[in-house]
């Protein structure tokens, strides 16, 4: 009877699991399918798709400018992010929960009604769409999420520190740059690397935004307009190996911080 | 470099009750200062006041003589080691004892120098490159006071520095505090709620409640002769009896008090209406037949404290319980009589209420 349940319980689990991760493993094994069509059955293995996504100009561009959004939309979010929940953690203001929520707020908003707004703001401010306005669309749904993290570890201990600084004859400036963003450095990595995670996969925002020079995933999708390859799935390997190393980063500076 | 520092009027409220109460304080160059208190005495604010953190809504700050009041911490010519010790953990001690240093715009080879000299005096030879967190709780004391010390402050702020470590630790770093503020001469100012902290270390005790000043002095005068009830019983126990000034007999100020007429002390003048006699119970003794003030009573408490015997007598025939501190060998018991005495010019008069 115990056994009968315990493998219940285990089959449960595999299936569980199974539909998590089916998709991605299938994306990830048919780009190694050495065939024109990512069907089954598989028929290993060749590294033939991947060559040529990656010598395919415009993929190779995407690509890179993909990195660029990320690497700076994060790091805007960051900063913002950073300095509102200092600002709010230090400060005694009028309405500061308020702020705070207000900060939150865009995080239960979905992409796609953020990314019509901005570009009705685009549009009526004459800002033409590019991978600028779509840097921006990224930090302005990345920022909320580092104010969170950045806030969470915003503790007591930390103000006195600030204090001792200014006590020893330390600017602003230079308590931020020397107490404060130093002894915060694992949630501000943290906050970054998942920052990079969301904007490097992000589609709706950038579709949106975005008009000559695309972004990784809105290049994905016009290869998929002409049909399925394992070409896109190797481009999506690429995309999913890519964030896997971010949030594992992002996974061991919060895991880190929790055991010191 | 040291200088002395002064308060004058400074109050500070926080909504309806005032944290300070139009407090005045003087401390000479080069004195350790100790301000005594309970929690929600006012005592922490007044360090707060002196270090820049808090702005009086009225008064003044002097230190050196030069006004203060308006200059934040950055610019103060004061250091403050915290409670926490806020040391930077993610520097390592050479880096934190140079902090100071460093703002003020020293280069690193001379900064470390120093600061290894800092570490030094306050027995951390060689520990430079260990890191906070692999300090004892003593140690970190150590480091923060080295950190404080480093900029040459002209006044050195401790805010409850022990209140961390455990008793005997305690007891160590406050002989250690002593000897380095006499070393440097810096102007020190320590808050506690220790009164024998206070006691060991003060040249100058400022007992503080509801936001004022009870009494400030050495700590012998303000133990022995205090001018308030409530510095008189945050120093130490002591016994209150109810007292009146009755005409003087024989050219000498005589007292009514529940035990009976008292001489009253000498060259005390006498508040007008209620006032209170003061006698420490260490000042209460058995009585060797003459001399002094007898006071016959039955014991209905005693204990054994090591160092003496703590005694409650129930005076005859009339009078407050007293708390005496008898010889280790006195062995006393409850229900048995004994006649104690003290000398009147040990006892003090306080005023019946603390001024408002």
């Amino acid at each position: 009877m115990r056994i009968a349940s315990g493998l219940l319980a285990a089959g449960y689990v595999l299936l569980l699991y199974a539909f998590i991760y089916l998709p991605v493993v299938v994306l990830v094994l048919f780009s190694f399918h050495d065939g024109r069509l990512p069907i089954p059955p598989f028929r290993p293995a060749t590294l033939r798709w991947y060559d040529e996504v990656l010598s395919d100009d415009d993929v190779v561009e995407a690509l890179l400018n993909s990195l660029g959004v990320a690497a700076l939309s994060s790091a805007a979010a960051c900063s913002l992010g950073f300095l509102a929940a200092w600002g709010l953690a230090r400060a005694a203001l009028p309405g500061s929960g308020a702020m705070r929520t207000l900060l939150m707020a865009p995080l239960t908003v979905s992409y796609l009604i953020i990314g019509l707004g901005l570009l009705i703001s685009f549009n009526l401010t004459g800002i033409d769409r590019s991978l600028l306005t779509t840097g921006i669309g990224h930090a302005v749904i990345n920022t909320p999420l580092c104010f969170a993290i950045c806030a969470a570890s915003m503790g007591a201990q930390h103000a006195n520190l600030e204090r001792a600084a200014r006590d020893l004859g330390a600017t602003e400036l230079r308590v931020l740059a020397l107490v404060t963003a130093p002894v915060l450095w694992p949630a501000i990595l943290a906050a970054f690397a998942l920052s990079l995670t969301f904007s490097w996969d992000e589609f709706v925002i950038a579709f949106l935004l975005t008009r000559f020079e695309v972004t990784l995933p809105v290049e994905i999708w016009s290869l998929l307009r002409s049909g399925l390859s394992p070409k896109t799935n190797a481009a999506g390997s690429i995309v999913f190996l890519v964030s896997v190393i971010a949030v594992l980063l992002a996974e061991l500076l919060l895991f880190r911080r929790r055991r010191s | 470099m040291s200088a002395g520092l002064a308060v004058e009027r400074a109050t500070k409220r926080y909504g309806s009750t005032a944290a300070l109460d139009a407090v005045s304080l003087q401390v000479p160059e080069g004195a350790y200062a100790v301000i005594l208190g309970p929690s929600g005495s006012g005592k922490s604010t007044l360090l707060g006041l002196l270090g820049g953190f808090i702005d009086p809504d009225s008064g003044r700050v002097l230190i050196g003589g030069k006004d203060v009041t308006a200059i934040g911490p950055v610019k103060r010519p004061t250091t403050t080691v915290f409670q926490d010790y806020a040391l930077f953990p993610h520097m390592d001690l050479a880096d934190n004892v140079a902090f100071g240093l460093r703002m003020r715009g020293w280069k690193r080879g001379p900064r470390r120098a120093r600061a290894a000299e800092m570490l030094a005096l306050v027995g951390l030879e060689g520990a430079e490159d260990r890191r906070p967190h692999a300090l004892s709780g003593g140690q970190r004391q150590r480091v923060a006071l080295a950190r404080a010390l480093a900029v040459e402050p002209e006044v050195l702020l401790l805010d409850e520095p022990l209140g961390a470590l455990d008793l005997a630790l305690r007891r160590a770093m406050q002989r250690e505090l002593k000897a380095i503020q006499r070393r440097l001469g810096t102007t020190f100012v320590h808050v506690t709620h220790d009164q024998e902290e206070a006691m060991a270390i003060a040249d100058i005790v400022v007992v503080m409640n509801e936001g004022r000043i009870a009494d400030a002095g050495p700590p012998e005068r303000v133990y022995l002769r205090p001018v308030s009830r409530f510095a008189a019983s945050f120093m130490g126990e002591i016994n209150l009896v109810p007292a009146r000034a009755l005409p003087e007999r024989d050219g000498r100020a005589m007292l009514d008090t529940p035990l009976g007429p008292l001489p009253a002390p000498s060259g005390e003048a006498l508040p007008a209406g209620d006032a209170a006699l003061g006698i420490r119970p260490e000042h209460l003794g058995l009585s060797g037949g003459e001399g002094g003030v007898q006071v016959p009573g039955t014991v209905i408490e005693s204990a054994f404290f090591g160092t003496h015997h703590r005694v409650v007598l129930e005076p005859r025939p009339a009078g407050p319980p007293l708390i005496a501190h008898l010889p280790q060998r006195a062995d006393p018991a409850p229900g048995q009589r004994l006649v104690l005495a003290f000398e009147p010019g040990d006892a003090v008069i306080l005023p019946g209420e603390d001024p408002k």
